[in-house]
């Protein structure tokens, strides 16, 4: 990591202040010359373009988890008795005559048993077509558990199905299971990383601003949790979670568990800056001239760093969710009923079942896109705030 | 040097004191203690026990001791080597870690040169040829490298070995070796099941390694000397080799240090899916079970571990980068 200066922040550039113009010289209209710190680093993400994708694809993504019960067309317990293991259905425009459909459609299953392995065998009926309706009536649910409706993104009339991701041993859509694990998920990344955020910028800030005793302190401890290998403590710390625990504070014990060793990296970044900028010029004018030491903090010093602060907090999502879904695989993290990435993939832990059933592996296709992109994102946002950074403009 | 080196084994001391309070704290976690699962083990087997014998019991294992007290067998003990006693296997937990130490560490240290054997010559192809499709290529799948985690890939090798090549890759050993005494035979047969969980283990490492090599490599090339050195004519090879490579190469050692928890946490995850002969499923057990001493010996050694390889990649950059040793 470099050591940022600090950001001009263009004493000129006060908005509506009356310049001079030396008769003659070319016009050139004010904003052009001069933009903020925080819109040269929109122009420079903007140009990261994997990042920019990376953003736009996590905020559907998100959106998509959010509305879970909107958009997938079941519930996460509603089981198709009619299609067990069943694999994922391709959507139609074109019937089996060639005839073009205005509104998609999907194909019933036709399922046989081999009569050699015993297993169900499922291909499309192309006999029984199965339209898709949107916004329409389906299975009734209760809205992020506020009121109760029955219109969904996308069903299929009374007695029709639809299984974009094929479907679980018990017949559960795995599109919809998919979804509602997300939410779990992605949401436990970044209710772990507010609290890194939390816990890095207090003990980061102590030990930089304090100095002294409580500087080699915070340093030991950082020093000491950043050798421990992370996965086994982990696993002794959610083993020690009660068995009686209600899933809800499962989910915060497994969320408070993976940030309680993830904050050393945004802590020692915090301390470093707040190092450097104590000894900076404006911190000091801002002193001289009166401001307390919250004042400085909050106005001048952080603001130069938030940037920093957001890019190493991107890059610890990651790590969460890798977590998260490692500890549900192995069965000590969250369970059953509670349905995450990990939860979904626990099912999937024998290579038998990716030979059969390849389809039960898809959340990990989800972890595998939503942590790379996480990844890009941050890389960008920490070049983007980067005041020394080109950012592809050299 | 050897005043580096001392200071270097001294700061490990406390270092090593911190994690074994940490690691004795999270083994007092769980609700009741080694006596009492133990008592839930005899109940279920239809033993009763008197009052006399579980306050024996409680005496024999210090737990009615101040729980600092506690703390200060465990450590003594743990220093003078003793682990304890696994009530889940009956046995000595010194025997239960011997036997399985190795194995890890064979592990984690293969996967650690695969992950340099791997880094070393495509970082420097993805650097030295920048935005060529290999490099696009090489960059994407670190990329996706880094996003999977270890137990999906240890599934999706173990499915490619199961249906294209037709052996079972879980474990270490043939069948006919697992309880055989070591043997030249027996060794040939572990260094063929080991590539695999080395592969898997050092993925990700190997991604890791390679973006930071390939970034060096990038902000070396472009410095005066190495402009210079092609205006005058060196060969393009040796340009790169004689002097970028060398300075770009010093996050391999340092980096060790950042790696081997990664690894190590890698390691016991990749060895509870594919089952092998490691630390990492005793673990589990024993965390499973509620055997404490078991769970903290193994927490303890794994820490331990990673601390002696820091001291280890302390030492050779301090060899190999004079700067530190006269600081």
């Amino acid at each position: 990591m470099s050591e940022a200066a600090p950001i001009d922040r263009g004493a000129g550039a006060v908005p509506g202040a009356p310049t001079f113009v030396e008769p003659g010289t070319p016009v050139v209209r004010e904003e052009e010359l001069t933009i903020s710190p925080r819109q040269l680093m929109w122009i420079r993400f903007r140009r990261h373009r994997l990042a920019y994708a990376s953003g736009i694809f996590l905020i559907v993504l998100y959106v998509l988890v959010i509305f879970a019960e909107f958009v997938s067309p079941y519930g996460t317990t509603t089981r198709n008795q009619a299609a067990i293991n069943a694999p994922p259905m391709a959507v139609h425009f074109f019937d089996a005559e060639g005839n073009f459909h205005l509104r998609p459609f999907v194909y019933a299953y036709h399922m046989e048993v081999n009569p050699d392995t015993w297993m169900r065998e499922y291909d499309e009926d192309t006999s029984r077509i199965i339209p898709i309706r949107f916004f329409a009536r389906g299975e009734r649910y209760k809205m992020w558990n506020l009121f109760y409706t029955d219109v969904h993104l996308f069903t299929t009339d009374e007695g029709g199905y639809i299984h974009l991701f094929g479907t679980d041993p018990l017949g559960r859509d795995m599109f919809s299971r998919v979804l509602y694990g997300g939410r779990i998920s992605l949401s436990i990344g970044f209710v772990g990383v507010v609290m890194t955020i939390v816990f890095g910028i207090t003990l980061g800030g102590l030990a930089g601003y304090l100095g002294g005793i409580t500087d080699r302190g915070v340093n030991k401890v950082i020093e000491v949790l950043q050798c421990l290998p992370t996965l086994p403590l982990w696993m002794a710390l959610s083993a020690a979670l009660p068995v009686h625990w209600s899933p809800l504070l499962v989910y915060f014990g497994v969320t408070i568990i993976l940030s309680l060793f993830g904050w050393t990296a945004l802590a020692r970044q915090v301390r470093g800056r707040f190092l450097a900028l104590r000894e900076e010029d404006f911190v000091m004018a801002a002193r001289l001239m009166g401001a307390d030491t919250p004042r400085v903090i909050r106005k001048h010093m952080l603001p130069s760093f938030m940037s920093h602060i957001i890019a190493t907090a991107t890059l610890a999502v990651p790590a969460m969710i890798l977590g998260e879904t490692a500890l549900s695989f192995l069965g000590i993290g969250l369970r059953p009923p509670v349905v995450s990435w990990g939860v979904l993939l626990f099912q999937a832990q024998n290579p038998l079942v990716i030979e059969m059933t390849p389809w039960q592996m898809l959340p990990g296709l989800f972890v595998v896109l939503a942590v790379m992109a996480f990844n890009l994102l941050g890389d960008g946002l920490r070049d983007a705030a980067d005041p020394y950074s080109t950012g592809g403009m050299k | 040097m050897r005043s580096y080196l001392a200071s270097r084994l001294l700061g490990m001391i406390p270092t090593l004191a911190i994690i074994s309070v940490i690691v004795f704290t999270v083994i007092q976690l769980p609700e009741g203690d080694i006596v009492s699962s133990m008592l839930d083990r005899l109940q279920a087997q239809g033993v009763d026990v008197t009052q006399e014998y579980v306050e024996n019991l409680r005496s024999q294992y210090n737990l009615d001791k101040p729980m600092v007290l506690q703390y200060f067998y465990w450590a003594g003990n743990f220093l003078t080597g003793d682990m304890g006693y696994s009530i889940l296997f009956n046995r000595p937990v010194n025997e239960l870690v011997w036997e399985r130490l190795g194995y890890t560490l064979s592990i984690t240290i293969s996967a650690l040169l695969f992950t340099w054997i791997v880094a070393l010559p495509i970082g420097i192809y993805s650097a030295v040829r920048q935005y060529t499709i290999g490099d696009y290529l090489m960059t994407t799948l670190a990329l996706v490298g880094l996003a999977t985690p270890p137990f999906l890939l240890a599934l999706i090798f173990m499915h490619i070995g199961f249906t294209w090549f037709g052996i079972s890759t879980g474990g270490l050993f043939s069948p006919e070796f697992e309880d055989a005494p070591w043997s030249i035979a027996k060794f040939g047969d572990m260094l063929v099941h080991i590539w695999l969980p080395m592969v898997i283990v050092g993925a990700s490492g190997a991604a890791f390694t390679m973006r930071i090599l390939r970034a060096n490599l990038l902000d070396e090339l472009n410095k005066p000397y190495v402009v210079t050195a092609r205006a005058k004519g060196v060969s393009p090879a040796k340009l790169v080799i004689k002097y970028p490579v060398r300075i770009a190469i010093n996050p391999f050692i340092s980096n060790i240090g950042l790696m081997l928890p990664a690894l190590i946490s890698g390691e016991a995850l990749v060895g509870m899916v594919m089952g092998l002969p490691t630390i990492g499923p005793l673990l589990l057990q024993s965390l499973l079970n509620q055997d404490m001493f078991l769970a903290g010996s193994l927490l303890m050694w794994l820490a331990a571990l990673v601390v002696i390889g820091i001291l280890i990649s302390d030492l050779m950059l301090a060899w190999v980068d004079p700067r530190i040793r006269f600081e």
